[in-house]
C-alpha cells in the first residue's frame, strides 16, 4: 500500500513538473513575441522596462495588473501571447475604472495599447482573449 | 417567503446585469479593480521613468542633483539594501547628468553592496558593462543596464531566501528618487512638474509590502524609522487628480524623503 502511495505521489509529482516547464516555455514564446512589439517602438525612443508580467488569459474573461504611471511620460503596453490563443486585445483603465482613449495595435497573437497619461497614478491593463482557447500571454511596457 | 426568495432573485440579477454593462460601458468595478495583480517589476516604477517625467520640462539641472560618495562598509542587512537602492537611483540620476565618471563610480559602489549582501557574481559583468556603456556614453543603455542590474540584485536575493530584502531595496530607491526629484521641482517650480509627484497607491503598495516583512526585520529601528517616514510621504502624495501640489507641500514630501535619506545613509544606526 505504501509502495503504491509513492508510485503515485512520485508521478503526480513528475507530471506537476513538466506541467510548470511546459507553462514556462510558453512565458518564454509569449513575452519573446512582446519584446517583438515593443521593439517597434523603441526605434521611435521608447525605452522598453526590464520587467514583464505574464499569465493566463481566459475565454469570456480577462487578466488585469496594476501600474503606476507618470504624467508626461508616453507608454506602449506590449502583450504577446501563444497557441491556441489566436487573437487578444490590450485595454487601459485609469483609477476609477473608466477606460482610457489609447492608440492600438493588433496583430493576432500580438497587440499592444499606447496613451500619454494626464494624471500621475494608477492604471490597469487589461489584456483580453477575442479569439481562441485559453492561453499564456506576457506583457511588457515602454515609456519616453 | 416567495416574495423574498424572488426579490432575492431580482437583486442577483440586477447585481449580474449591472456588472456587465459597467465592463461593455468601458468601465470596471472596483471588486475587480482590487483583484488586478500587483508585483514588482512592473508595477513599481522604475527612477528612470520618474526622472524622465520630469525632464519633459527641460529645466532640470541633473548634475545638481548627484550627491557624494555614501559609505559602501555598512553592515546591518536592512541598511544595505535601502542605500542599494538609493545608489541605483543616484545612477539614473548620473545617467540624467550625463556623467560617465559619476555613472561609474557609483556603478562600481554598486556591486560592492550588492557583494556586501552576498548576491551572485555574477554581477561583476553588470558592473563591468556599466563601465563600458559609460565610457561610450551610451545613455539609454545605461538606463537599462541599471535596471536590469537591480532585478538581478533582486532575483538573486530572492534565490537566496532574502525575499524580504527585495522591497529595502525598491523602498531605498524610490525615496531616493523623490528626494531629487522634489528638490528639482522647487528649484524650477510649475505645476506641472509637480503633477508627477501624485502617486498614492503605488506608496500604499510599497508600505504593504514592508508590513509583510519578518517582524524582526521589521522591528529594526531604521526600518521602523523608514517606514514611519513613508506613511507620512502617503498622506503628502495622495493630492486629487488635477489639483498639483504648491510648492510648500512639494517642500514638506522633500524634507520627509530628506529626512528618511539622511537616516538610511547614517553610519551611526538609530538606537
Amino acid at each position: 500500500m505504501k509502495r503504491w502511495l509513492i508510485i503515485f505521489v512520485s508521478v503526480f509529482v513528475v507530471e506537476t513538473t513538466i506541467a510548470v516547464r511546459a507553462e514556462t516555455d510558453a512565458e518564454v514564446g509569449a513575452r519573446k513575441d512582446a519584446l517583438d512589439v515593443a521593439g517597434a517602438f523603441s526605434n521611435e525612443g521608447f525605452m522598453i522596462r526590464d520587467g514583464h508580467w505574464c499569465g493566463v488569459v481566459k475565454p469570456h474573461d480577462h487578466a488585469l495588473v496594476a501600474v503606476n504611471l507618470y504624467a508626461g511620460n508616453q507608454y506602449w503596453f506590449s502583450v504577446g501571447a501563444t497557441e491556441p490563443v489566436k487573437k487578444i486585445a490590450v485595454s487601459v483603465y485609469d483609477e476609477t475604472g473608466k477606460q482610457v482613449t489609447t492608440e492600438s495595435y493588433n496583430n493576432g497573437e500580438k497587440a499592444a495599447a499606447g496613451f500619454s497619461p494626464a494624471n500621475s497614478g494608477q492604471y490597469f491593463i487589461s489584456v483580453d482573449l477575442v479569439e481562441g482557447e485559453e492561453g499564456t500571454f506576457c506583457l511588457v511596457y515602454s515609456y519616453k | 417567503m416567495i416574495r423574498l426568495v424572488k426579490l432575492g432573485v431580482l437583486a442577483v440579477f440586477i447585481g449580474v446585469f449591472a456588472a456587465a454593462s459597467a465592463e461593455e460601458a468601458g468601465h470596471l468595478a472596483a471588486d475587480q479593480l482590487a483583484k488586478a495583480a500587483r508585483n514588482d517589476s512592473i508595477s513599481i516604477p522604475t527612477p528612470g521613468e520618474l526622472f524622465a517625467a520630469l525632464g519633459k520640462t527641460g529645466k532640470t539641472n541633473w548634475s545638481a542633483q548627484s550627491r557624494g560618495p555614501i559609505p559602501v562598509t555598512y553592515s546591518n542587512r536592512a541598511q544595505i539594501a535601502l542605500n542599494l537602492g538609493g545608489l541605483i537611483a543616484d545612477g539614473f540620476i548620473a545617467v540624467e547628468a550625463k556623467d560617465s565618471q559619476q555613472v561609474k563610480n557609483i556603478g562600481s559602489d554598486i556591486i560592492k553592496l550588492a557583494k556586501a549582501l552576498g548576491v551572485s557574481e555574477k554581477l561583476l559583468s553588470r558592473g563591468n558593462s556599466i563601465n563600458e556603456f559609460a565610457e561610450n556614453n551610451e545613455w539609454d543603455t545605461l538606463q537599462e543596464e541599471l535596471e536590469a542590474t537591480e532585478n538581478e540584485v533582486k532575483s538573486s536575493m530572492q534565490s537566496h531566501a532574502d525575499q524580504d530584502l527585495v522591497i529595502l531595496v525598491t523602498l531605498g530607491g524610490w525615496i531616493r528618487g523623490t528626494q531629487v526629484v522634489t528638490s528639482a521641482i522647487m528649484q524650477n517650480y510649475d505645476e506641472s512638474s509637480a503633477k508627477v509627484l501624485r502617486q498614492p497607491a503605488l506608496v500604499h503598495f510599497m508600505q504593504s509590502k514592508v508590513n509583510e516583512i519578518s517582524p524582526e526585520l521589521r522591528g529594526e529601528r531604521l526600518v521602523k524609522d523608514v517606514s514611519e517616514q513613508l506613511g507620512e510621504i502617503e498622506k503628502l502624495v495622495s493630492f486629487p487628480p488635477g489639483k498639483p501640489p504648491t510648492v510648500e507641500e512639494v517642500r514638506k514630501v522633500n524634507q520627509a524623503a530628506g529626512k528618511a535619506i539622511t537616516e538610511i545613509e547614517s553610519k551611526e544606526l538609530p538606537k
